[in-house]
């Protein structure tokens, strides 16, 4: 299953976290500092799996942002790492061309497509139209 | 899509997070983040009633400020007043907050639970989604007590919307995991398992993980789900790329419903239907083939997309094991994996060609990319893939390619990463000895494998070499001369010395014959290197010189000079000064023949189990086999026979067949609890061994002076023992041995037992008869603990026998139940003179306790009974989990523990020294966590833990509060149970 789901930026800074099995704030604290010297400093032709721990790591580099996943043995690394992307991607569409700003100043939104996606560390929902459905829902309701 | 303006209408939350965009230093981060905490406050304090809106925006800058790293302690009650809201911006926000930050044992969960109750019953789908996905995300056995009997309804409710039913699958599968008791799945379990049948496919992505866990705990009642999700699998794989249209990502459809079926069907063996099977091997040929394919689009995501499907088809191939066929085309594309410029990809195929090498039908496909992979060792930039390269060798390794695989290997160490050295020696060491046909080639790699790791070559691998050379006569003279060699290197690793010292004191005589290496040589050579190494190895050297003695007379007056030089007779190390002392007198004193026998060569040792693998079993990797339960209990090894300290050559004193020491305990693997039924033993002094093995006649005169050499003389010559259990007539023991009822505890029998308090190894008693060894393990309300009964006489003991019993204090409870269930097989009758007998206990913690344990032992000693009861070093600390918290949880659990009967203290003055690390140590033993940090005075010691019994957990506190001027202490317990508290404090109080 995936133990959490961590949006750092470039100097390490937590934008969003959502952890699915509980983890005491002191230890968080000290988990994000570790995983993002983990992936931050890995150059674009080292792998994108870190073992860390008893579990792995699936990280994924995007412009300002790293996007870090925790898993366990019963993921598939490939899968986990494109579902990275397709969260991104549907990021991409709401907020047309995404930007770390967009993700700190909506992170009420940014956990609703994630909550919608992923549900206690399993992946519910795939498909992006239906993923944004509640959200386009409710911005038609606050447009009219 | 509309356009989203930032912060969407909540201003003073998107001015707040400016604000802290544009702090220059931590400090003002965290200054404007008190300030905006200090503003919440207020508002959600004051007088006006807030509106929804503002609930929402203070609710959500603490969610911002959570995030941040900061703790939040208010807050929650407007967090779930929000959830009444009938709007659903301010519900989400409300369930968010509380999915994030309550946890599951909070104080407001029936406030919540009756917001989700209306949320669930509201029809509105929206709302019901919340709901549900606030109890999969806190999941406390209040919630799974509240609704585990409505979520299975909801699920397959023929008009539950699609989106609802994702929520409730994975909301079950959260109360399932948590709860597992109050989740019947009985009625539901064939329509939950239908769910793979479903239109959507959002909802059977949902359903399988929940089918995956449930199979996974009950296999027999959802095996039906096999044929399911092979027809589901069978029509994702042959539809169009556009079939399944918002589930086709990167031309490649549903991959991930395609990885989680996969994955499902690997909770089950091949199915037995010939068309189900029939069907899914066409899938898997399907997903092989399409591998070859040119690829539909060339982004990345669609290749990887295609290969996360095909990765787990391959994990599925190899799980059945029984394709031959599929077992080979899959080793072939990972084959060309291999070679991919893709890393993941190459890191991915390492890994899984790893699992596929240990089966039968794909070894050999697995062993011709051995070339690949050695390559892959060389040159791969990145060390998770090294590593990867290093796991394949060593699984494809066989007897073919072995010197192949460790020659690379061994190279690679030269270069290889310090994080991952240790695990590459223990490999190296393994296989060398596995494939080894050749024994000269096998110390060969193990004298290299120090040269060039020495570090990282841990004690189970040297003592293997010896135990090797030791067994095996037609190496021995090489290793004797392949090692006198590696030590003419003027800068040799201290591993080397002492391999050297082992196997020249054994065996040096096997090269005496040649001039460059004569006895001498092979002396000065090994003393040229003692005063660089460790006292340890010191002790060894010794060894090996008075073995020196024995073997070459000629070297008797040097050796003699050295022991006698201040250096050593004076020593400050008592270990040192104590072996210099005594192999001078034996030099000395004893006959020719008496330090023949004394010294005779190393017997055989028998056959085990390698120590090395089980030490690389601990590590992780594959090729690692599960641990066993207790393997990975407290404490390691531990020195068994109390002669731990000796350091690891007590075994150098090769008596005929005495001494079984603790490091080659160890190195026998002893872990592995094989019964050592007539095992030698090894008493507490060498000397005693020595003389009892070498005949009554050995005790001259002229000895008892010596200090050291007390221990010398027979038991039956100690007319003045303190031992009630000395041998003798009958009508000289007290009255209480005659009697077949167990003796009345030693009176020692606490003073024995608290030792054991923090520790849980070493010898718990010993006389001159006989010596008992303990070494337990505890996992939480489980223990197990090995006695060892050593014979240190050389006439057996007859009817030995042992009972282990609880005190009476105990079965005065009012139910007839015992705090402690402790289960052993009798041991054998008979305990031959010098032999050691082992019994097994395993032990139960029902409730708490006082009273220890009773152990009484009776056995025939000479015709006289000798009958004796000790305390088991069983102490309720034995079950602790140690708890780790932060000071503000620490003090808040403290407060809650004040009412008067739950705290025990004492003030009591210092029995041993009042050193920090001692005290830690100390500490650490009791099974508690050690906080740090915690307490504002850094003076005192603060632990955690929670006593695991059967029946119940007690959760301690510690508080331990030196006073180095007066030397005194004040310990302070606190326990939710009056007697835990009372208990522990009487224990520690022993302690300190």
């Amino acid at each position: 299953m995936i133990k959490f789901v961590l949006m750092v930026n470039r100097q390490g800074q937590t934008r969003l976290s959502r952890y699915y099995q509980p983890v005491a704030l002191r230890r968080r604290a000290a988990l994000e500092a570790d995983v993002v010297r983990g992936c931050l400093y890995r150059k674009k032709d080292q792998c994108s799996f870190v073992e860390y721990k008893d579990f792995k790591l699936v990280y994924r580099h995007y412009a300002s942002l790293y996007i870090v996943v925790g898993i366990t043995e019963s993921e598939n690394e490939l899968s986990v790492y494109e579902l990275v992307h397709n969260f991104v991607e549907v990021l991409d569409k709401y907020f047309s061309r995404v930007s770390e700003l967009d993700i700190m100043f909506n992170m009420d939104k940014v956990h609703l497509i994630l909550d919608e996606m992923i549900q206690n560390g399993h992946v519910v929902e795939t498909s992006r139209t239906r993923i944004l459905a509640p959200l386009s829902a409710l911005d038609t309701l606050a447009l009219s | 899509m509309p356009a989203v303006s930032k912060g969407d209408g909540m201003r003073g939350l998107a001015v707040f997070i400016s604000d802290i965009r544009n702090c220059k230093s931590k400090e003002a981060e965290i200054k404007r983040i008190n300030k905006e905490l200090a503003n919440i406050r207020s508002k959600f304090k004051g007088d006006k009633a807030l509106d929804g809106y503002s609930k929402k925006k203070y609710v959500c800058k603490l969610l911002f400020i959570f995030l941040l790293g900061h703790d939040i302690d208010f807050g929650h009650m407007e967090a779930v007043n929000l959830l009444s809201s009938n709007k659903y911006t301010e519900k989400q926000i409300g369930y968010l907050f509380i999915s994030v930050l309550v946890n599951s044992n909070s104080e407001l969960i029936r406030l919540i639970n009756n917001a989700i109750k209306n949320d669930l019953s509201s029809r509105n789908p929206t709302f019901m989604c919340l709901a549900l996905h606030c109890i999969a995300n806190v999941g406390s056995r209040e919630m799974a007590e509240a609704f585990a009997g409505e979520i299975p309804r909801i699920l397959v409710a023929g008009d539950t919307m699609d989106s609802v039913k994702q929520s409730a699958a994975l909301c079950l599968l959260r109360l399932y995991k948590t709860s597992p008791d109050l989740v019947l799945m009985g009625e539901w379990t064939s329509r939950v398992v239908h769910l793979l049948n479903d239109q959507h496919m959002g909802v059977v992505t949902a359903a399988i993980s929940l089918i995956t866990c449930l199979s996974q705990k009950n296999p027999d009642e959802f095996k039906t789900c096999v044929s399911l999700a092979v027809s589901r699998l069978s029509r994702i794989v042959s539809s169009a790329s556009t079939d399944l249209q918002d589930y086709t990502y990167y031309f490649v459809p549903a991959p991930w419903l395609s990885c989680k079926l996969l994955r499902l069907l690997q909770c089950y063996p091949p199915p037995e239907d010939g068309a189900v099977k029939g069907r899914l091997v066409e899938c898997l040929e399907t997903i092989l083939n399409k591998a070859q394919e040119p690829p539909k689009s060339k982004k990345v995501q669609h290749s990887n997309a295609k290969n996360a499907i095909l990765f787990e088809a391959i994990s599925l191939i190899i799980h059945y094991d029984s394709e031959p066929n599929l077992l080979v085309r899959a080793c072939n594309q990972l084959g060309q994996f291999l070679q991919h410029r893709e890393t993941n990809l190459r890191y991915l195929a390492l890994e899984s060609m790893c699992t596929l090498a240990s089966s039968e039908f794909s070894h050999e496909a697995v062993k011709t990319h051995i070339e690949t992979v050695i390559n892959a060792l060389k040159t791969e930039r990145d060390v998770s893939v090294r590593q990867r390269a290093a796991d394949l060798l060593y699984a494809m390794c066989d007897r073919s390619n072995a010197k192949q695989i460790v020659a690379e290997m061994l190279s690679y160490l030269e270069t290889a990463d310090y994080s991952i050295r240790e695990e590459m020696v223990l490999k190296v060491a393994i296989l060398a000895e596995k494939y080894a046909v050749d024994y000269s080639w096998y110390v060969d790699t193990i004298l290299n494998l120090i040269r060039i790791a020495g570090d990282y070559v841990s004690e189970e691998v040297w003592y293997r070499v010896i135990q090797i050379v030791i067994n095996r006569d037609d190496v021995q003279g090489y290793a004797a001369k392949t090692v006198f060699e590696a030590l003419q290197a003027p800068a040799c690793h201290e591993n080397m010395v002492k391999v050297g010292g082992y196997i020249l004191g054994e065996f040096g005589n096997l090269i005496a014959g040649d001039p460059r290496s004569s006895p001498l040589v092979q002396f000065n050579l090994l003393h040229s290197k003692f005063h660089l190494c460790s006292v340890p190895t010191r002790a060894l050297l010794l060894s090996a010189y008075i073995k020196f003695i024995n073997l070459f007379p000629e070297t008797k007056a040097t050796i003699q000079e050295v022991l006698r030089s201040d250096s050593q007779i004076r020593n400050s190390d008592v270990e040192l000064q104590q072996r210099a002392v005594e192999y001078l007198k034996l030099s000395s004193i004893a006959s020719t023949d008496v330090l023949a026998t004394v010294l005779e060569e190393m017997p055989p040792f028998p056959e085990r189990e390698s120590s090395i693998l089980a030490k690389l079993k601990k590590k992780k990797g594959p090729g690692a086999v599960p641990v066993t339960e207790l393997e990975d209990g407290k404490r390691e090894g531990g020195e068994l026979n109390g002669g731990g300290d000796r350091g690891p050559d007590s075994s150098a004193m090769a008596t005929s067949n005495a001494s079984t020491p603790s490091p080659s305990a160890d190195l026998l693997g002893l872990r592995s609890a094989a019964p050592v039924s007539a095992a030698p033993t090894s008493t507490g002094s060498l000397l005693v061994d020595v003389f009892s093995e070498s005949g009554s006649g050995a005790p001259s005169a002229g000895v008892n002076d010596d200090g050291f050499l007390r221990d010398l003389e027979q038991p039956t010559e100690t007319s003045d023992t303190l031992l009630v259990e000395a041998p003798g007539d009958s009508d000289s023991a007290p009255p209480s041995t005659a009697s077949e009822d167990p003796a009345p505890p030693l009176p020692e029998a606490d003073e024995l037992l608290n030792k054991f308090v923090c520790k849980n190894n070493g010898v718990l008693f010993e006389n001159q008869l006989l010596q008992i060894g303990i070494k337990s393990e505890y996992r939480q309300n489980l223990g197990r603990m090995y006695l060892f009964y050593g014979n240190k006489t050389s006439v057996q003991f007859a009817s030995f026998s042992t009972t282990v019993s609880c005190p009476g204090e105990l079965q005065s409870h009012i139910l007839p139940l015992l705090p402690l269930n402790v289960q052993t097989k009798p041991v054998e009758p008979l305990v031959e003179g010098g032999a050691q007998v082992q019994q097994v206990l395993n032990i139960e913690c029902i409730t708490d306790f006082s009273e220890a344990p009773l152990l009484n032992i009776k056995f025939r000693y000479g015709g006289a009974l000798q009958n004796l009861t000790l305390k088991l070093p069983v102490t309720i600390n034995k079950f602790f989990q140690p708890t780790e918290m932060a000071s503000h949880d620490f003090f808040q659990r403290w407060k809650q523990l004040s009412q008067p009967q739950q705290e025990a203290q004492k003030i009591f003055k210092a029995n041993h020294g009042m050193d920090t690390e001692v005290l830690k140590a100390k500490l650490l033993g009791l099974g508690t966590a050690l906080l740090e940090n915690v307490d504002p005075n850094p003076e005192n010691y603060v632990c955690a833990g929670v006593i695991q019994t059967k029946s119940q957990q007690v959760g301690c506190l510690l508080r331990l509060e030196p006073n180095a001027q007066a030397q005194m202490y004040r310990l302070t317990l606190r326990s939710s149970k009056d007697t835990v508290s009372k208990r522990l404090c009487d224990l520690l109080a022993e302690q300190f």
